[in-house]
């Protein structure tokens, strides 16, 4: 009984011990849904190592909380003309290793970045558009492009710079596309051990164990303002449950994504605050426009013509597609009641949308309003298109991507039962879900995008435009729609340097997108933070967990 | 002995090169990982070299192939997610889940034989009872619901043990463990007990079925004619005698307790290699996967193996040359 008692008092002040001196160190847990693939800034295009890679190594430019771009490593930029960026670079900023930032550094960063090796998704999409790279004195950039190229500013945000003389690179360096004349490429390992991990950022690496945590330490000598944490400690905690509960114990200060379930009693709790922002990425539809038949319908009859091309329908006899008619995708999209969906299924969390982007992003349509849930009008157009008795159709859907993925798309199922489309859910794991999209077996889908440009510009050469490898079009559009005069849209304003003009043609490439129900917005995901008392998060657009964002409250 | 240990080398290496193939055809047959692993705003041109970096665009017996030579050479390969070598990131994982599984069974073991045996040694009376009752709510209560609830009780509510993760670790000859640690000791308490709750109601529900039977036997109602003590029937002739089927079943659980810990390394976050395990195969991180299950499949035959041996030193009637294999 003594030793018991004994045990529990030195349990019990073990644990004040290390609640004090938690508090003395001023030192920052975060428990994190999802760990980065490396620590490497230029292996992995991915969520995780960007939101890692912002706290160590910094890009030119800055994304705030709501994607418009700040100074950061550079102090300036503009275009000099239609081909032509100057970007001024900020003076006195040191490297984790105490030697200075210059030019050099920008250079071997981009001539490194298609040079990493395995690199399961490259950050070349954001370099490749530089053609030439001049340096009239250490601290100035003259960026040539081969085409008018407006996103270059936001894209030089979206990627951080590393030392070039910690990786043994001392001389002057020239920039070209088959890098830059260096032979020898630092490794992805040597940044997870700390040994290459020397950025200009707020935070230093101090320690990384994969799956345990990533300890980073504050840079005292950082030319911005310095983060209050002395230590930040990353704990992957990938169940969600369980990052709530560790919050709740008092073992993590700050969580990313606790469940919408959880949010109402998180809200009641006094010892928990939480921070919740609008994001940019839009849950939607996709819808299969590709050929005269489609997998996943049955009842609509014989395929007037032969399908050809990629797709299950090239190897077997599907039903005739109904959604190449514009009244059957327009019926879908008024048979979805998106309010109740946000109310119901999403707890409030989320914002109905009616664009790919919500309102006041660059591109959107000034009042551009979700579509109006209209049970009657979807069935009186059904019945113009020829399906008075509507159809059955199979609608696919990851259920561990995104927030209620699954139980959304069960909503929408019933809603479109319920005017005549007998709607079954598809629903399985993001490995099986992506695989399946990607060799075209939905007839429909539901899925998200994150613009990570927070411009129109990217839902829309992504989502809508026709699939075309040489124009970069269409990446992501598994319904394939088509339409000529969006592309041509689009293009020409990945191609205007003026931001006005610019945006006039994306607000219109939108508005003619949604007029033709090409893809189907539903909502867009509120992202949500908990943290102990005392803390404060701005919400990001971008979802992004930031140690550099969250303080203590005044 | 000898030809006992060729016959089943032989054997391993058969089941070992079964068992990469079906992983290798099954995870193929799953998808590509690019398709999760690549920004959404990579383009077509990006999306095609990336499947080119990691060799995805050839056909599957080449790559089969690629897997099969260099494995003779003792790499598995790099994970795709990662870019480190498979077996340096689980070899980098496996001490957090050897620790773990070790206490947990030495857990099972402490508590689960000398529980069984007294529920066995006194059937009827209300500790037996109690005991057998606990032991059913051990193996039939999901590990997932009681890590969970664990963590609202000693952790959320009393604020007792910490809720997740490993705590301090020291190295013990270079091997970084934590139950040397107050800190870590105090983490590993709750997901070794978690881990340890189904393996002691196996251990309780073997021990006490072994004690009655062998407290029947005629060589016990000897010892007792002799005059041997009873504290020596009990530690000596009836412990010894129980063990073979405990030694059995433990030997496989410790097996299994060592790769497939994944729902408790889930649930208190501990970073062990049921965790890189979930993670890979959300992933279709098949060089981590194929590794994985490779090591696994060697682990369980050294396992059996040092099992088959164990029976013949606690029971010198077993010879291993008559044991099938």
């Amino acid at each position: 009984m003594k030793s018991i008692k004994l045990a529990l008092s030195a349990t019990i002040c073990a644990a004040a011990v290390a609640f004090s001196a938690g508090v003395q160190a001023a030192d920052l847990t975060m428990g994190i849904s999802s760990e980065p693939s490396a620590i490497d800034p230029h292996y992995h295009n991915l969520g995780p190592n960007n939101e890692v890679r912002r706290h160590m190594f910094e890009a030119l430019l800055w994304q705030d909380e709501t994607q418009q771009l700040s100074p950061l490593l550079a102090t300036s930029w503009k275009p000099t003309g239609e081909t032509t960026w100057e970007f001024k670079l900020r003076k006195g900023v040191k490297f984790h290793d105490g030697s200075d930032f210059t030019a050099n550094d920008f250079i071997y960063s981009a001539c490194r970045i298609p040079n990493v090796p395995n690199s399961p998704s490259s950050f070349s999409i954001y370099t490749k558009a530089i053609e030439k790279i001049e340096t009239p004195d250490s601290h100035t950039l003259i960026i040539h492009t081969a085409k008018p190229h407006p996103l270059l500013p936001v894209e030089l945000a979206t990627w951080g710079v590393i030392s070039a003389k910690a990786n043994g690179v001392t001389g002057n360096l020239t920039f070209d596309k088959s890098g830059c004349g260096i032979s020898s490429w630092p490794k992805t390992a040597d940044f997870n051990n700390g040994k290459l991990s020397i950025g200009t950022g707020a935070f230093k690496f101090v320690e990384y164990i994969k799956g345990d945590r990533l300890v980073l330490a504050r840079n005292d000598n950082y030319w911005g303002e310095k983060t209050e944490w002395d230590k930040v400690i990353m704990k992957p905690i990938t169940n969600s449950a369980a990052r709530v509960a560790a919050l709740l114990a008092g073992d993590v200060d700050f969580i990313n994504s606790p469940p919408t379930q959880d949010l109402p009693n998180l809200a009641k709790n006094p010892d928990i605050g939480l921070a919740q922002g609008l994001s940019n990425r839009v849950i939607y539809l996709h819808i299969d426009q590709y050929g005269p038949s489609s997998n996943g319908v049955k009842g609509t009859g014989k395929p007037t013509s032969k399908y050809e091309g990629e797709g299950p329908c090239a190897s077997k006899e599907c039903d005739k597609n109904p959604f190449q008619d514009v009244r059957v995708r327009q019926a879908i999209s008024k048979a979805i009641n998106r309010e109740a969906i946000v109310s119901k299924v999403m707890g409030g969390v989320a914002v109905a949308g009616g664009e790919l982007l919500p309102q006041g992003f660059f591109g959107t349509n000034p009042g551009a309003t979700p579509e109006a849930y209209d049970p009657a009008g979807a069935k009186k157009l059904l019945a113009e298109a020829g399906y008075p008795n509507g159809f059955e159709l199979v609608i696919g859907t990851p259920n561990d991507r995104y927030i209620n993925d699954s139980k959304i798309s069960q909503a929408i199922a019933q809603m479109l039962t319920r005017v005549g489309i007998k709607t079954s859910v598809n629903a399985m794991t993001k490995s099986v879900f992506f695989k399946t999209r990607n060799k075209y077996e939905f007839s429909v889908y539901l899925a998200g995008w994150g613009a990570g440009t927070g411009e129109m510009s990217s839902p829309l050469r992504a989502l809508v435009g026709t699939r075309d490898k040489a124009r970069g079009l269409g990446g992501t559009n598994r319904g394939r729609y088509s339409n000529p005069a969006i592309d041509n849209l689009i293009l020409q304003a990945l191609a205007t340097v003026d931001d006005d003009k610019r945006e006039a043609l994306l607000q219109k490439g939108s508005k003619m997108a949604m007029e033709d129900y090409a893809i189907l917005p539903l909502h867009f995901e509120v992202t949500s933070w908990a943290h102990r008392k005392g803390l404060t998060y701005k919400a990001r657009a971008d979802q992004y967990t930031l140690a550099t964002g969250i303080k203590s409250a005044k | 002995m000898l030809v006992f240990t060729i016959r089943r080398l032989m054997q391993s290496v058969v089941v070992l090169l079964i068992m990469s193939l079906v992983v290798f055809l099954g995870i193929y047959a799953i998808g590509s990982p690019i398709d999760i692993l690549i920004n959404p705003e990579a383009d077509i041109a990006e999306q095609e070299a990336a499947v080119r970096r990691l060799g995805l665009d050839k056909p599957i017996w080449t790559q089969y192939w690629v897997f099969l030579s260099s494995a003779l050479t003792g790499d598995l390969g790099a994970s795709f997610v990662h870019n480190e070598p498979a077996l340096t990131l689980i070899f980098d994982r496996l001490p957090a889940t050897l620790e773990l599984a070790v206490v947990a069974v030495g857990l099972a073991i402490i508590i689960g034989i000398p529980a069984g045996m007294i529920a066995g040694l006194y059937p009827d009376s209300k500790v037996g009872k109690t005991i057998m009752a606990g032991s059913i709510l051990g193996f039939s209560l999901p590990t997932f619901w009681v890590g969970l609830m664990m963590i609202m009780v000693f952790a959320v509510m009393l604020g007792w043990l910490p809720a997740s993760g490993r705590g301090d670790t020291v190295d013990l000859f270079g091997v970084p463990v934590s139950f040397l640690t107050w800190d870590g000791f105090t983490h590993i308490l709750l997901p070794a007990l978690n881990l340890a709750l189904f393996k002691m109601s196996l251990v309780i529900r073997l021990s006490r079925a072994g004690t009655r039977e062998v407290m029947l036997q005629d060589y016990i109602k000897f010892a007792r004619a002799k005059g041997v003590s009873e504290t020596r029937i009990i530690c000596v002739h009836v412990l010894k005698n129980i063990m073979i089927p405990v030694v059995t079943v433990l030997g496989l659980e410790l097996g299994s307790v060592i790769a497939f810990a994944v729902v408790t390394e889930t649930v208190f976050a501990w970073p062990g290699i049921g965790k890189l395990l979930i993670d890979s195969i959300g992933n279709l991180d098949r060089p981590v996967v194929v590794a994985y299950l490779l090591l696994t499949v060697t682990m369980f035959i050294i396992i059996n193996f040092v099992v088959d041996i164990l029976y013949s030193v606690l029971d010198p009637r077993v010879r291993l040359e008559n044991t099938k294999s």
